[in-house]
């Protein structure tokens, strides 16, 4: 199983720490998982033009390839006037057309207040059901009370990025006994 | 039609295409040498003479598991080793080359081939070309638009006055050679989108219209946006041939037919597209309405015709190369086109 975490801004902490806890969990509790945290402040990534994501170059072939390899995605994201920051919205413009089917994704959504909390509902979740990934229909929404320096100080955070993590893999695990069975009914 | 070659009389024309891909076996890993994938590539065209059909077409891609990027030397080398059948670039990748150069060549191929050549100009779906040959993608449909009406203005005229963006000027420019009955078939290729064939209908060009698969009655929104353009043109579409192009493969049943093409263009999209043929979308290849001709000879005939009543076209070309099928497969597929595919296609299309 291939697993990607991005933590889907250029700045700021918390986003990723929170991935980055989430990265641990999985790497703690299912050690076959072959797990990759892409930090998007660690590349220097092109703007979407249309091409084929094959014909990028550097960072951005780097990244989208290693997206398109996934089995699931997690995805945190920080909050930017009222949406989700343009460089996580670049990823999506830069993958094909249903890029994501076959792909199980996961929301860790961090926040400087409550006002926000429907943002993934009503943002994220069509872009990544357009694209064609099954959902995990609940997300972790993370305020900036939950953090002091890098770190998660809140035990309910951690406890929710605990179930997600589970909910994702189990539904990864599930997806892939789907597929399997749903591609051993053809007979070519 | 004339202008285009088209004898409508003798039916809807047959033919095939290769994009000239390279790919290693799907299961083995292993790739046949370049030199043996070309002289397969020629082996082909011969075949498909010797068969009875009409047309044989080769791609430009500049890409990784290509290998005819020179397409106009693979087909000068198909003119001399044929004497019927019709050639042609499926397509030539107009908007990265000099629409004077290609001229030249293609005209060249057409004395070669005895007045045999067509282009199909298309802007390519991977983008490769524009960093290998120095273009910027920033200017992909205009680079497309100006050099495709610089082609057609060097066909209508042997003298030529233009200038433009992307190109240094000609001024009463004399270009050589001309083709052997005076101007080329010349197609503009087009995808999925009503949009490029929109535009065709404008100019007054025919088209050739990719489909990988779905439901014909998708693609006859194309062609019917086609002829609707040529009319709003000043055109008679009557006067305008129209190209489909596809997947085909035929086998003693569809289910064999599935079993020994699924791999190849499943592992050949992944490598040449990034992803994966779905298995449901090619299962659902199979329904009598959908354009992949991949089955018994018996269903793929019935699916042409359907096409044919669909669409009203004139020329349909087959890949069935792609993805590294087996040379023997090929050969076979050739024989069972010209025994039983040929004749009933053009007893039910002839007039």
């Amino acid at each position: 199983m291939k697993v990607v975490a991005i933590a889907g801004s250029i700045v700021g902490s918390k986003t990723k720490t929170a991935i980055q806890y989430a990265t641990d969990q999985l790497l703690d509790k299912y050690p076959d998982a072959e797990v990759t945290l892409l930090d998007l402040a660690e590349y220097d990534m092109q703007f979407s033009d249309g091409r084929n994501y094959l014909d990028y170059q550097g960072d951005t072939k780097k990244v989208t390839e290693t997206i398109m390899e996934a089995d699931a995605l997690l995805i945190g994201t920080p909050i930017f006037q009222a949406s989700i920051p343009g460089s996580l919205k670049n990823i999506f413009d830069l993958l094909p057309v249903g890029g994501l089917e076959g792909k199980v994704a996961s929301m860790i959504v961090t926040a400087g207040s409550q006002r926000h909390y429907l943002i993934p509902e009503q943002q994220l979740k069509p872009i990544l059901g357009y694209m064609k990934a099954q959902i995990v229909q609940s997300y972790v929404y993370i305020e900036d009370v939950d953090f002091y320096r890098k770190e998660i100080t809140n035990d309910d955070v951690k406890f929710r990025i605990e179930r997600l993590v589970e909910d994702t893999m189990t539904l990864a695990r599930t997806y892939q006994r789907i597929l399997e069975e749903k591609e051993a009914e053809y007979d070519f | 039609m004339e202008k285009y070659r088209i004898d409508p009389s003798k039916g809807l024309e047959f033919g095939l295409y290769t994009l000239g891909d390279h790919l290693p076996h799907p299961e083995t890993g292993e790739r046949i040498p370049a030199s043996q994938r070309l002289d397969e590539i020629i082996e082909l065209a011969k075949l498909a003479e010797d068969a009875g059909l009409d047309f044989f077409s080769v791609g430009e891609s500049h890409q990784d598991y290509f290998t005819t990027q020179a397409h106009s030397v693979v087909l000068a080398a198909i003119a001399q080793a044929t004497e019927k059948i019709k050639i042609a670039s499926s397509s030539t990748i107009i908007s990265t080359l000099d629409p004077v150069r290609v001229y030249e060549d293609f005209a060249t191929i057409d004395l070669i081939s005895k007045g045999r050549t067509e282009i199909v100009a298309g802007r390519a779906s991977r983008v490769g070309n524009f960093d290998l040959l120095g273009y910027d993608l920033h200017d992909y449909e205009e680079l497309y638009e100006e050099k495709f009406d610089l082609l057609l203005k060097i066909n209508a005229n042997e003298y030529v006055d233009w200038q433009g963006q992307f190109r240094a000027p000609l001024k009463n420019a004399h270009v050589l050679p001309r083709p052997l009955n005076g101007s080329l078939p010349i197609w503009r290729a087009v995808g999925g989108h009503p949009s490029s064939a929109v535009k065709a209908g404008y100019a007054g060009v025919p088209i050739f219209v990719a489909m990988l698969g779905g439901p014909a009655t998708l693609f006859k929104r194309t062609i019917d946006s086609y002829r609707d353009a040529l009319e709003r043109g000043g055109y008679d579409p009557n006067e305008f041939p129209v190209s489909t192009a596809g997947f085909f493969y035929l086998a003693e049943t569809t289910q064999q037919a599935q079993r020994e093409t699924y791999p190849y263009i499943n592992a050949g999209m992944q490598k040449t597209n990034g992803r994966g043929f779905a298995k449901q979308v090619f299962a659902q290849g199979a329904d009598p309405h959908d354009v992949m001709n991949i089955g018994s000879p018996q269903e793929v005939i019935e699916k042409i015709l359907y096409q044919h009543e669909t669409f009203g076209h004139q020329r349909y070309i087959a890949q069935m190369d792609f993805g590294g099928i087996p040379f023997d497969k090929l050969r076979k597929n050739i024989e069972l086109i010209g025994k039983e595919v040929l004749p009933a296609i053009r007893k039910y299309t002839a007039k």
